[in-house]
């Protein structure tokens, strides 16, 4: 069973991964408005991440702050979902990666406003309308790139088989939990489901269901994101900014 | 294919609070309305929530011709939406 | 905190923002004063045209105008837009890697707030008659120019902080006259764009202020970002007087206001009390006070370098038109996937109306 520090820094490391992914747009989105909507996204989780690592240090503490949680522990520390890590791949990934995140977070933070943790109860509140915005925005494309072009739907329906097994993770259950993720899946299944529908696409079929990274086991992927998102800050120590 | 043609230009008008109307603030391209109106969002309300946003066509725009300006505008000079103005962001709402 | 009190003389509110608000006002006061109709019909478009600009009153996209000067606003007003695209680049080579979480989300909001500032003047130059997709193309296949100084490399953070200081900070001297440009669209464009860089130039500053006063190896960090930034951002205001082509005319039709001597002057003045309060030194041995003239003395930049980058041998010239074409070349079925799924929905609604 995982404390509320373990449960904390797995929404926070969710968001903060998630932010450095989407960032990573900047610049190189498919169209000037893309560009900017991708870092609206990116700049609301990573606002989320900072509320939640700023939480999780108090609960753990040990004195440690948000960039001391971000900047000083290394990948086997972090507890984000795989999907996050992932690599952003072609913009149709992106939105698959997007679609499934959001699906999740709503839910989630929509559960957790009504917690009994008031710090939780307050980030949830916050963030849930900007998980609802994110919703709109992945929902909106899957559903262009689903029924718009035919090579547009090959890459659509490659990115969303691509992406579906890293999202059984998500629900894993954890009764403990101040939201306990297991029984977010019906309302998760309804919305994205919906959305495929909509967008001419079709759930895979598989019983691969990769999973390690509320534990610390993670893609090879994730120390890579973490070199480059560290370096700086690791080779300062002590430093302010 | 040339999106040229296929991602038309939008005109965006925002209220930007409670009480005020929907003034002209720019344009900007979308394929289609529902892009154009997030676009807007993000394009035109960046520093702050909680604003109405109208987005419509420039193709659907008729305007007068500048010879007939006088006669057209004089007897309703207060339409202030035949004057596009950026609206004001507030200070102070920075990221800073 | 730090970005206000930079001028080097007192204007209405104070400082650079003052000035865009007294720019502001001028643009309400004139459309006030003379609710100026269309010219009469035996009336000369180009006196009337004229007049309007001597009158200090704004063109609009439909009025006529002489077609040298809506070529030189498309030109000058794409080059500004291509500038703010291309410009994301070197800024947003140091995202993934800030230092914190707080100058993480800084930096992105602000190379956001540059995209969303190339928007805003395509747009303004759209209503010139030219669209966006042109623009673009001119962009990408070399025929329009952008500022120069991004064809230099970001090699530490501390640049980040240079270039919102020293880039930025040119940026704004450059673009406040513009937010009395005599087109309409063009001043209303510039006084949005610098309301928002206000807070760019502050953040710049702050990152150097805190460099400066951090670690040896942060001081270090700053001082050479300093040094290398210094000469590229004088080269910003364009060669000077005596080689400047285009200034006469723009002057006349109240497009430019000030030459760019006089622009750069203005930024020296500036810089040096703000070099002061950051503990950096700017690189230049002949800088020094001129009672004389009540302005500092200072070295010119290197014109013929400064030649040589517009001409396209600047250390990441290729390399950011690369990234710009990959992003758009790579963007193309996205694009398309988007237009057909409009194309589509049109479609059933116009079955469903029939």
């Amino acid at each position: 069973m995982k404390g509320p520090f373990d449960f904390t820094l797995g929404l926070a490391d969710d968001a903060l991964v998630a932010a450095q992914r989407l960032a990573e747009w900047s610049t190189r989105a498919p169209e000037m408005e893309e560009d900017i909507a991708l870092s609206n996204i990116a700049l609301d989780q990573l606002g989320a991440a900072r509320l939640l690592l700023t939480y999780a240090g108090e609960l753990e503490g040990a004195g440690r702050d948000e960039d001391a949680l971000a900047f000083g522990r290394d990948d086997r520390e972090f507890r984000n979902c795989l999907l996050v890590e992932l690599p952003n791949g072609d913009f149709a990934v992106t939105m698959a990666k997007l679609l499934l995140l959001s699906a999740y977070q709503l839910p989630l933070y929509t559960a957790l406003a009504a917690c009994a943790d008031e710090r939780l109860a307050a980030i949830g509140g916050k963030a849930r309308k900007e998980s609802a915005y994110h919703l709109d925005h992945s929902s909106l494309w899957v559903k262009r790139l689903g029924d718009g072009t035919e090579e547009s739907h090959r890459r659509m329906q490659a990115a969303v088989d691509e992406m579906w097994p890293y999202t059984h993770e998500l629900f894993a259950a954890d009764p403990a939990a101040p939201v306990d993720p297991a029984t977010l899946r019906p309302d998760f299944d309804a919305v994205v489901s919906a959305v495929l529908d909509e967008a001419t696409l079709t759930r895979p079929e598989t019983t691969w269901a990769p999973a390690g990274g509320r534990d610390g086991v993670h893609t090879e992927h994730l120390s890579f994101l973490l070199a480059e998102m560290q370096v700086l800050h690791r080779a300062h120590p002590g430093a302010r900014w | 294919m040339n999106s040229q043609a296929h991602s038309p230009l939008w005109e965006v008008f925002v209220r930007a609070r409670r009480g005020l109307s929907h003034t002209h603030v720019g344009s900007l391209h979308a394929p289609d309305a529902e892009l154009a109106l997030r676009n807007a969002r993000d394009l035109y309300t960046r520093r702050q929530e909680g604003v109405s946003i109208w987005v419509v066509p420039a193709s659907a725009i008729t305007a007068s011709s500048p010879d007939e300006k006088d006669a057209f505008f004089d007897p309703a000079a207060d339409k202030v939406y035949r004057h596009p103005t950026f609206y004001e962001v507030p200070d102070g709402v920075a990221h800073l | 905190m730090y970005g206000n009190d930079f001028s080097a003389e007192d204007t209405a509110g104070g400082g650079l923002l003052g000035e865009v608000e007294a720019a502001e006002a001028a643009l309400r006061e004139a459309a006030a004063r003379g609710r100026r109709g269309a010219p009469g019909p035996d009336q000369d478009l180009a006196a009337y045209f004229a007049e309007v600009v001597e009158a200090d009153q704004k063109i609009e996209p439909r009025d006529w105008m002489p077609e040298a000067y809506r070529k030189t606003l498309i030109r000058q007003i794409a080059q500004h837009a291509h500038s703010e695209i291309i410009g994301m680049q070197p800024e947003g080579n140091w995202i993934s890697r800030a230092p914190s979480l707080k100058r993480k989300a800084i930096l992105l909001a602000k190379v956001q707030d540059e995209a969303g500032h190339g928007l805003y003047l395509y747009a303004a130059a759209e209503t010139l008659g030219i669209s966006r997709d042109e623009l673009v193309d001119m962009l990408l296949n070399g025929r329009q120019k952008y500022s120069s100084i991004f064809n230099y490399p970001t090699l530490t953070w501390a640049d980040v902080g240079a270039i919102g200081w020293l880039v930025d900070g040119a940026a704004i001297v450059n673009q406040v006259p513009l937010c009395r440009c005599s087109y309409g669209p063009y001043a209303r464009a510039m006084i949005r764009v610098c309301k928002e860089e206000s807070f760019h130039q502050r953040q710049g500053y702050e990152i150097l202020h805190t460099l400066a006063h951090g670690t040896p190896g942060q001081k270090a960090m700053a001082q050479d970002a300093v040094n290398r930034w210094w000469y590229p951002s004088l080269a910003m205001f364009g060669p000077p007087d005596t080689d400047s082509t285009h200034s006469a005319q723009s002057m006349a039709w109240k497009i430019k206001r000030f030459s760019n001597d006089e622009l750069r002057q203005r930024f020296v003045d500036m810089c040096v009390g703000q070099a002061e309060v950051l503990g950096v030194t700017i690189p230049d041995p002949a800088l020094r006070w001129n009672d004389e003239r009540q302005s500092y003395d200072y070295t010119q930049p290197d014109y013929d370098e400064l030649m040589r980058v517009i001409k396209g041998e600047g250390p990441c010239n290729r390399q950011r038109m690369e990234h710009r074409r990959r992003a758009h070349a790579e963007g193309a079925w996205v694009r398309d996937a988007a237009t057909a799924y409009a194309a589509k929905q049109a479609a059933k609604r116009e079955k469903v109306a029939a």
